[in-house]
């Protein structure tokens, strides 16, 4: 029965989101608003981690497979990459890869900075 | 046979949950960074679709369900986050000011090269919201007179490819730190990306997961920026 309830939390709060988002004007998705309430649920102790854990790792493991769907999709959609498809491709994975380096790089080097100055501190 | 496939609500789960099956072995087998079971399973589902003569519609009416999970999973990566709350605590200026050099260098990049290869204003603003969650991009994307179809599929493809690249991005900028990776993986390719994230660890998971939340909102505002410019 432990499942039972915390499918429904999970349910529940992926409800709140929903209503948020058809309340607020924001193009801000439903599972976002969700993300956020969870969260202030669990820090606020409304919701405490155990009566939701084992339900939601489950849904976090199986999440990949969640995309396949969309990604084949990819084929409905060829009419309107054919003309473009080259300079789309370039276009992602330079970019994929400067904004992957670049924000590793500067957390990397803001969070080491921290360290080395909070050692020193000591 | 093609009316009953047509109708079959498990026909589209069945032979995407078995395609991802078969990613996992052929990714256990040889290891190679590659070999990413998500594209494997997407591109056999593909060949399977194109050499059975099956519309993309009828693979779609019970395949769609397995997307629908996707807003109660998005939910529940706050459990991670939560348990990683000391992680957040610790680094929250590091991860603030990381997660907006990621928007900018987005941004900056698309701009750069849009205006490189010449493409018009409403090819530039589609693109724009490239590295962030689909349902934010579509809006973003919608907003500003993008072709929604042409981002989502561009969504997806950045998605794809954050999580087959991260590993040898990560090695050739010698980026080593859980927060770190998890930031970039979550700002760069958002859910697919975080997917990634996860196997790493649960620090890089859940950062991930706060990575795709805050992006997704920076963006929102700085796509709108942007998008005068060009």
């Amino acid at each position: 029965m432990k499942y039972m309830k915390q499918f429904c939390i999970i349910m529940g709060i992926s409800f709140f989101g929903e209503l948020l988002k058809f309340i607020l004007p924001f193009p801000i998705p439903a599972s976002i608003y969700g993300l956020i309430l969870m969260f202030g649920a669990l820090l606020s102790g409304v919701i405490p981690l155990k009566e939701v854990e084992s339900a939601a790792d489950f849904l976090v493991a199986i999440m990949p497979m969640m995309f396949i769907p969309a990604g084949v999709g990819l084929m409905a959609e060829w009419d309107s990459l054919s003309g473009i498809w080259l300079q789309l491709l370039l276009i992602i994975v330079i970019s994929t890869v400067a904004v992957m380096a670049v924000t590793g790089r500067i957390t990397q080097w803001l969070i080491r900075h921290d360290r080395k100055k909070g050692g020193m501190e000591k | 046979m093609k009316e009953f496939l047509c109708g079959s609500v498990f026909f589209g789960m069945f032979i995407s949950v078995f395609a991802y099956e078969i990613g996992l072995l052929i990714k256990k087998k040889w290891k190679l960074a590659i070999l990413n079971p998500l594209l494997i399973s997407i591109l056999l589902v593909m060949i399977f679709l194109i050499l059975t003569g099956t519309d993309y519609e009828d693979y779609s009416t019970g395949a769609k369900y397995l997307s629908y999970l996707l807003t109660p999973s998005t939910v529940c990566l706050a459990i991670p986050l939560y348990r990683e709350l000391a992680q957040l605590k610790k680094n929250w200026k590091a991860i603030g000011i990381g997660v907006l050099a990621g928007v900018l260098t987005s941004l900056g990049s698309v701009l750069l090269l849009a205006s490189l290869f010449g493409f018009t204003h409403q090819q530039y603003v589609t693109l724009l919201p490239k590295s962030i969650t689909t349902a934010i991009g579509m809006g973003v994307s919608e907003e500003l007179g993008g072709i929604v179809n042409v981002t989502v599929a561009a969504i997806i493809i950045t998605g794809i490819l954050g999580n087959m690249i991260a590993d040898m991005v990560y090695s050739l900028f010698r980026i080593q730190e859980p927060v770190a990776k998890g930031l970039a993986l979550g700002a760069s390719a958002h859910a697919v990306g975080t997917v990634k994230a996860m196997q790493m660890g649960e620090v890089e998971g859940a950062i991930s997961s706060l990575a795709i939340a805050v992006a997704g909102i920076i963006t929102v505002a700085g796509a709108s920026i942007f998008a005068n410019f060009l």
